[in-house]
């Protein structure tokens, strides 16, 4: 069976929610060897094994975790020349999309970025579905030289357990590499809430909210879904929420299960960003917003209102 | 120091854009072409470091490197209005349909000519959205890769940056020559002054084909990318939901549908 490589995107021993959707994607074409580059394979077996890795090779190299994304690439190159491999996948976060880019230029293979889907075409090469200009246009795309790599969006597919033996294979880089070197890392305070990226449900908030202040309520609803909190730019320009948490088409592409818009007009900027979401659902007092073009639901009203009183209603249901 | 400023062209992203059938790549004639925002952040930082040199006593120059068809001409001049010194233009029919792969050899290939000390992009462009040239660039002239940043300082041959990630940021650090990238918060993108307007208009735009650039033909344009679109459609919209307006019970009828929808 073909074998195909899966970039493991974790943050020391915990692996992360699109690494398993990662090795489920694999499945489709052969057998998945997750790699894992730097600290912590061994508490991040158990997990790939979950989900059917068959082995993981492990490369603990200092330079993996401490130079920007260079010497990650380079293990992925040295593996895909031993290996052979039918496929890479990678995380198609930011730096999972740098690391795909020096690999396709190291082993001059094509690569596609921001697949939603991936499935196999007649001659039995990989395809993926991607989703173009604010999720306006799906095209279907195809690599045509080299090894294809894939930067896969987290949540095109749903992790499905299988059983794998995740066998722990030590691997290394075969020479020093070079780079912009780390010296420290600040983790953003974002409490108990999961991954904007990540997250099946996410409530974002706009202009409506009217302030930092009125976007609590905000907060509180997606507390209450258990969900990430997503802003429209106008919240993070005016500096009511932090920018890490813009999503549009200058910030962070979302596509979750659930997306609530909460007084969001819904301008070209940010449906950017959250189109492609399964399930929409908008709150706005505007009953000609655009945002009610997207919505599954919709309620035209003040949020005000009707935010707090879909909170109590979700802890009346719980 | 010289400092080279990747500019991109894109279809304006309020505008309906579109792939061509012909040749399945972005159609770029029938919508306004303008500066791809998120390079302006790049433009902006680009002249601020120069400042910063030249206040500190060190010669700066800031170059606008662009490669895209004539009317890219454009976007070069606009960034020339801001305040950058000079631009290159890689302009030729040959790289029409060139995926992130060739471009970046393309553009590898012209800052070898150019030489740099310091190279920006910005985070990524409206159109294609990869977010990785300024990775590529790094890799194909093998120098570091401080991308993603949202602070920069230069100190002497050291450059530091706060790279944005995806759980906080992290302090990152190497020698010139680099290759950064920006994202948007890094600063407030300058509007071009009237004086800057007039003063672009006499500054050298210098314009190279393949051949001036040394770019292999064979490497470029749709026979020299490495993916191919086997096809593409407008996404259907999407089926028209269900609206009301709150009565009073707004939140109660959100709930009912997120109970039937087993969200909550």
């Amino acid at each position: 069976m073909a074998e195909i490589l899966v970039l493991a995107d974790h943050t020391g021993g915990d692996v992360k929610k699109v690494t398993c959707e990662l090795i489920t994607m694999a499945r489709r074409f052969g057998e998945p060897s997750v790699v894992w580059a730097g600290a912590g394979a061994e508490e991040g077996q158990e997990r790939c094994a979950e989900f059917g890795a068959a082995r993981i090779y492990a490369a603990g190299d200092a330079a993996l975790d401490d130079i920007v994304v260079a010497p990650t690439a380079e293990l992925l190159a040295q593996l895909v020349r031993d290996k052979a491999p039918a496929l890479v996948l990678i995380a198609g976060t930011a730096e999972g999309k740098e690391i795909a880019a020096r690999l396709a230029i190291k082993t001059d293979s094509g690569l596609l970025t921001d697949a939603v889907d991936l499935t196999l075409d007649q001659d039995g090469s990989p395809v993926a579905e991607q989703s173009i200009f604010g999720g306006s246009t799906v095209v279907h795309s195809r690599v045509k030289r080299g090894t294809p790599i894939v930067a896969m969006r987290p949540h095109a597919v749903a992790p499905e357990p299988a059983p794998g033996a995740a066998e722990l294979s030590p691997v290394s880089l075969a020479g020093e590499v070079d780079g912009a070197r780390i010296t420290g890392r600040v983790l953003a305070e974002r409490g108990e809430r999961p991954d904007l990226t990540e997250a099946s449900i996410v409530v974002s908030g706009g202009r409506g909210t009217g302030g930092a202040e009125g976007f609590g309520v905000i907060e509180q609803l997606a507390d209450a879904l258990g969900a990430a909190v997503g802003a429209s730019r106008a919240v993070t320009d005016a500096g009511w929420y932090p920018h890490q948490f813009q999503v549009g088409q200058t910030g962070k592409t979302v596509s979750p299960q659930l997306y609530m818009a909460i007084g969001i007009s819904g301008a070209i900027q940010h449906r950017a960003g959250m189109q492609t979401s399964k399930t929409i659902v908008a709150v706005n007092k505007d009953g000609e917003a655009p945002i009610f073009e997207l919505a599954d639901f919709g309620v035209v009203g003040d949020l005000f209102k009707v935010v707090p009183q879909l909170i109590e209603e979700i802890g009346k249901r719980k | 120091m010289n400092i080279v400023v990747c500019v991109k062209q894109v279809p304006d992203t309020a505008a309906e854009r579109k792939l061509k059938p012909s040749d399945s790549t972005v159609d770029r004639a029938s919508v306004d072409g303008l500066i791809n925002e998120l390079d302006e952040y790049a433009i902006e930082e680009g002249l601020q470091i120069a400042e910063a040199q030249r206040a500190a006593g060190n010669e700066a120059e800031v170059t606008i490197m662009t490669m895209g068809p004539e009317k890219a001409a454009d976007s070069i001049r606009k960034a020339l209005s801001m305040g950058a010194d000079k631009a290159v233009h890689l302009l030729d029919d040959g790289l029409v349909g060139s995926d992130a792969l060739s471009t970046s050899y393309a553009l590898a290939q012209v800052l070898s000519g150019t030489g740099f000390d310091l190279v920006i992009c910005g985070s990524e462009s409206t159109d294609a959205r990869m977010g990785v040239l300024a990775a590529m660039l790094a890799e194909r002239l093998n120098v570091p890769q401080l991308s993603l940043a949202s602070k920069v300082d230069i100190d002497g041959p050291v450059i530091r940056v706060r790279r944005v990630s995806e759980d906080g940021y992290y302090e990152v650090e190497a020698s010139l020559p680099a290759v950064i990238s920006v994202v948007e918060k890094i600063n407030e993108p300058r509007y071009p002054s009237f004086k800057g307007i007039m003063a672009a208009k006499k500054k050298p735009v210098q314009t190279l084909t393949l051949a001036d650039a040394g770019v292999d033909p064979a490497a470029v344009g749709l026979a020299g990318a490495g993916t191919e679109v086997v096809d593409f459609a407008q996404r259907p919209p999407r089926q028209a939901g269900v609206i009301v307006k709150d009565e009073g019970d707004g939140g109660v009828k959100a709930a009912e549908f997120l109970a039937a929808q087993k969200f909550i």
